[in-house]
């Protein structure tokens, strides 16, 4: 039964994920609201969960030749050694001062793209 | 002269543009690391705004970012013992077939009403994990 409740949350982040908007920002609160799984192991569900279904996006956007490589490998490379940090930094914290911190960063996310929306809705009318 | 000035010109706006570009790599790196997600979220607007990649281009290079980067996090995570494959198989599999959904409905729904109430419940979502 665990195991439907389980495939259910993933299915509803990743109708979101595949419409392009941020899959994982849903799911990291769906587990760790509604099933009380631990932050860290939220978030390690969350990367691992998503990487088959960017595989496949990734491969139709390629053929749509949507993707652009100028300036990917000026990104790709600081960031790497960025996520090892980040990786260091949130296994020094506690599970609950962890989600707490996600929580603030989901708030700032939230109202952020909000006020993009509202723009992009003015713009058009 | 005015080629050499042109030159010179179009060098330093490359220049910037890898300053720009290297941010936007450290900035979503740490948040891919510490938050395990969101990624993606800052990559889309730091492509648009800072390095003029059109909106639908920089959806789909922001993909290609950000799969390396969960990637490596992934794999720390799981060496740091934080993966649980009795959740994470479940998860998973529901996330291939709502991704297929989802890239589906992408075509059928109006995305403006998607993305205000997808806002709505994140907020929601943040007030809760911040605070209780």
């Amino acid at each position: 039964m665990r195991f439907l409740w389980y495939t259910i949350a993933g299915f509803l982040s990743g109708i979101l994920g595949g419409m392009g908007m941020g899959g994982g920002t849903i799911l990291i609160p769906l587990l760790s609201i509604f099933y009380k799984t631990g932050q860290h192991t939220a978030q390690a569900i969350n990367l691992i969960g998503f990487i088959p279904m960017s595989v496949v996006a990734l491969i139709i956007h390629f053929k749509n030749k949507l993707v652009d490589f100028k300036h990917v490998l000026m990104i790709i490379l600081p960031g790497v050694f960025a996520c090892v940090l980040g990786c260091y930094i949130a296994r020094a914290m506690s599970g609950d001062l962890l989600k707490r911190f996600f929580g603030g960063f989901l708030i700032i996310l939230s109202v952020f793209q909000l006020v993009t929306e509202l723009k992009n809705i003015k713009k058009q009318n | 002269m005015d080629y050499n000035q042109s030159e010179a010109k179009s060098n330093a706006k490359n220049g910037k543009k890898n300053v720009y570009a290297v941010i936007t790599g450290i900035i979503a790196g740490i948040v891919n690391g510490l938050f395990g997600g969101g990624g993606g979220m800052i990559v889309v607007p730091m492509l648009i705004k800072l390095l003029d990649c059109p909106p639908k281009k920089a959806h789909a290079t922001a993909l290609l970012i950000i799969l390396p980067l969960s990637i490596v996090s992934g794999i720390i995570y799981a060496v740091f013992g934080s993966l649980n494959l009795r959740i994470g198989t479940p998860v998973g599999i529901g996330v291939i077939a709502g991704g297929v959904l989802g890239a589906f409905l992408l075509s059928k729904l109006s995305a403006k009403w998607v993305v205000i109430i997808f806002s709505a419940v994140m907020a929601g979502a943040g007030i809760k994990m911040l605070f209780f």
